[in-house]
């Protein structure tokens, strides 16, 4: 009956797999990913070191499995705050009356105009640059497409006659927002969710390369990125490793999230 | 026979554009009363600012009042509403495969119909839920079931189930059988009536098809432009109209005419806030004259009564 469409089932295919290394990294890697071992510096791969080491000699793969957890990590963590935030605000902003509304929307826009790395920088500047900074700022700078997209399909839900049903019930208007028009939104909630989760991928990686993200010794892919700056002539595939993780996985969570959006819009006639 | 709903005075509009003007409208305890009109004629908000379900920036002005609730309805405040909404007025909408909520279970949405209201605890209000499905002729496992599982006809009377769930001295219904089937139809509206009389409640009927109207209601009022052009007996309305709206109206459900063609009332309904000052029938009148321009005067009783200044039944002046 319903047909499984392409970018749901490689996304889908993409993110497992991400995962799925994510969780073996906590019992097996091919080498300690923090080991420092300067008899073995910048080898190229090899059976014994598939990706190669780095300049501490650090194998390259274990530290693109270890890498996984923290991208993954703070993706989730990012999504959540942005989630907790941003489906709340877009439910009320539909409910309220009119200004009230238009305020809480004004004030979404002007977080949205603000670039969500500069945000980030700013928040490492103030309070010190760690992975949970990090998560939070991207998950803030999250809130407000959260928000948006929530909104419009809110609206949608309290034009609905059911959701005028439970008003001529007797039904207030918390209960209408929790059990009526909660429910009805989150397949825009889960595709919300994944697109941001590649962008939270993404803005990471950026951190951790300028030095705002996740501080050493953690494994992360942006900061592979940016110690591999200076050896990008002699040894570019320390670059293009995680470089090429990195566009797996938002390329992961973006086709999951396009998936996810072709399969439920069937039911969201005109979202905005 | 005390008077459950009492209406007076009501108009509704949108900043300055008039919806519905002056509508005065009873409704006693155990009647039923049609309000009969084409689309636009303002049947559905004057329904609508009776629940005080208005939208956002339509405004009500006039007097509501229901029997057992102590005070005004027009403009009365969010959360008094919501405590006679569901329990001393209720109401059924049209469109049956909307109105019931896709992520709950059949069974969730009776039983929180009753909640809201406390009116049974949690735990009788699932076996309440079991009667209410009964009572609309549903087998028990419906509880189970959610709205996509359920026909058109199946959805409409769980809606039917929610709005009697807590014995309302009102029930309001708005075009209920429009979007069904004619076989469903009769069910539904057999249905409406015996939920209505085992209850001893008071139906307001709202609708266009006037076979509908002479089937379920005893008394009808006739709605054009927004105000009551005339209003009386279901016989007496259906068999000697007097106002030239109400005539032109069931001449085109005449179907049996002389030359086989199907009567029409010329022009169209004018765009909402745009009916002619007087009289608001007067551009499509046939009858119309120049004192037509004046607002023609109520004449007859509340009960049996019309407006209009060249009536059906007695010769034109």
């Amino acid at each position: 009956m319903r047909r499984l469409n392409p970018s749901l089932v490689v996304g889908g295919v993409i993110v497992g797999l991400i995962v799925l290394m994510a969780l073996v990294s906590f019992v097996w890697t091919p080498y300690d990913a923090t080991l420092v071992t300067p008899a073995s510096r910048l080898l190229r791969p090899s059976w014994s070191h598939w990706f190669g080491t780095d300049k501490f000699g650090r194998d390259v793969l274990s530290q693109i499995m270890v890498g996984s957890r923290t991208t993954l990590f703070v993706g989730v963590v990012a999504v959540g705050v942005a989630a907790v935030i941003g489906v709340p605000l877009g439910i009320l902003s539909a409910m309220v009356r009119r200004w009230p509304s238009e305020f809480i929307m004004r004030a979404n826009d002007l977080l949205l105009a603000f670039p969500a790395l500069l945000l980030a920088i700013m928040f490492g500047a103030v309070f010190g640059a760690s992975t949970l900074t990090a998560m939070i700022a991207i998950g803030i700078a999250s809130v407000p497409s959260f928000a948006r997209v929530i909104r419009s399909g809110a609206l949608q839900v309290m034009r609905t006659e059911y959701v005028l049903a439970a008003r001529a019930a007797g039904r207030q208007p918390w209960p209408i927002a929790v059990r009526h028009v909660l429910p009805n939104v989150t397949s825009l909630i889960t595709v919300q969710a994944s697109v941001s989760f590649a962008i939270a991928v993404l803005a990471e990686a950026a951190l951790s390369f300028l030095g705002y993200g996740t501080p050493p010794p953690t494994p992360s892919w942006g900061r592979m990125l940016q110690e591999s700056q200076e050896f990008l002539f002699s040894a570019p595939r320390l670059a293009i490793f995680p470089g090429v993780a990195i566009a797996i996985a938002v390329l992961g969570f973006n086709l999951l999230g396009d998936g996810l959006r072709d399969r439920f819009d069937p039911k969201l006639e005109d979202r905005r | 026979m005390s008077d459950v709903l009492t209406v007076r005075g009501l108009s509704v509009a949108v900043r300055d554009k008039a919806l519905v003007s002056d509508v005065d409208l009873t409704v006693g305890a155990g009647e039923r009363v049609g309000l009969i009109g084409e689309s636009g004629s303002g049947k559905s908000l004057t329904a609508l600012s009776i629940i005080g379900l208005l939208p956002e920036d339509v405004r009500a002005d006039g007097s509501v009042r229901v029997d057992g609730v102590g005070h005004e309805l027009v403009g009365a405040d969010e959360r008094r509403m919501s405590r006679v909404r569901g329990r001393d007025i209720a109401m059924v909408f049209q469109e049956p495969m909307t109105a019931l909520n896709p992520t709950m279970r059949i069974g969730d949405q009776l039983a929180e119909a009753m909640l809201i209201h406390s009116t049974k605890s949690k735990r009788s209000a699932l076996a309440g839920a079991v009667e209410l499905l009964e009572l609309v002729q549903l087998p028990a496992e419906t509880i189970r079931a959610y709205p996509h599982q359920l026909s058109g006809g199946q959805r409409q009377r769980v809606v039917l189930a929610l709005a009697l769930a807590n014995d309302p001295s009102l029930l309001i219904c708005d075009e209920p059988t429009t979007a069904l089937d004619v076989t469903v139809q009769a069910l539904v509206l057999d249905l409406i009536v015996r939920g209505v009389l085992e209850r001893a409640s008071a139906l307001l009927f709202i609708t266009h098809d006037l076979a509908v109207v002479a089937t379920v209601c005893e008394r009808v009022l006739v709605m054009y432009g927004g105000r009551v052009v005339e209003s009386g007996p279901v016989g007496e309305i259906f068999t000697r109209p007097r106002h030239r709206y109400t005539e032109g109206l069931l001449a085109a459900s005449d179907l049996e005419t002389a030359d086989r063609r199907l009567t029409t009332i010329p022009g169209t309904v004018p765009p909402a806030g745009q009916f002619p000052s007087g009289c608001v029938f007067r551009n499509r009148c046939r009858h119309a004259t120049d004192i037509c321009a004046q607002t023609p005067e109520w004449t007859g009783s509340e009960t049996r009564g019309f407006a209009c200044h060249h009536p059906a039944g007695v010769a034109d002046v």
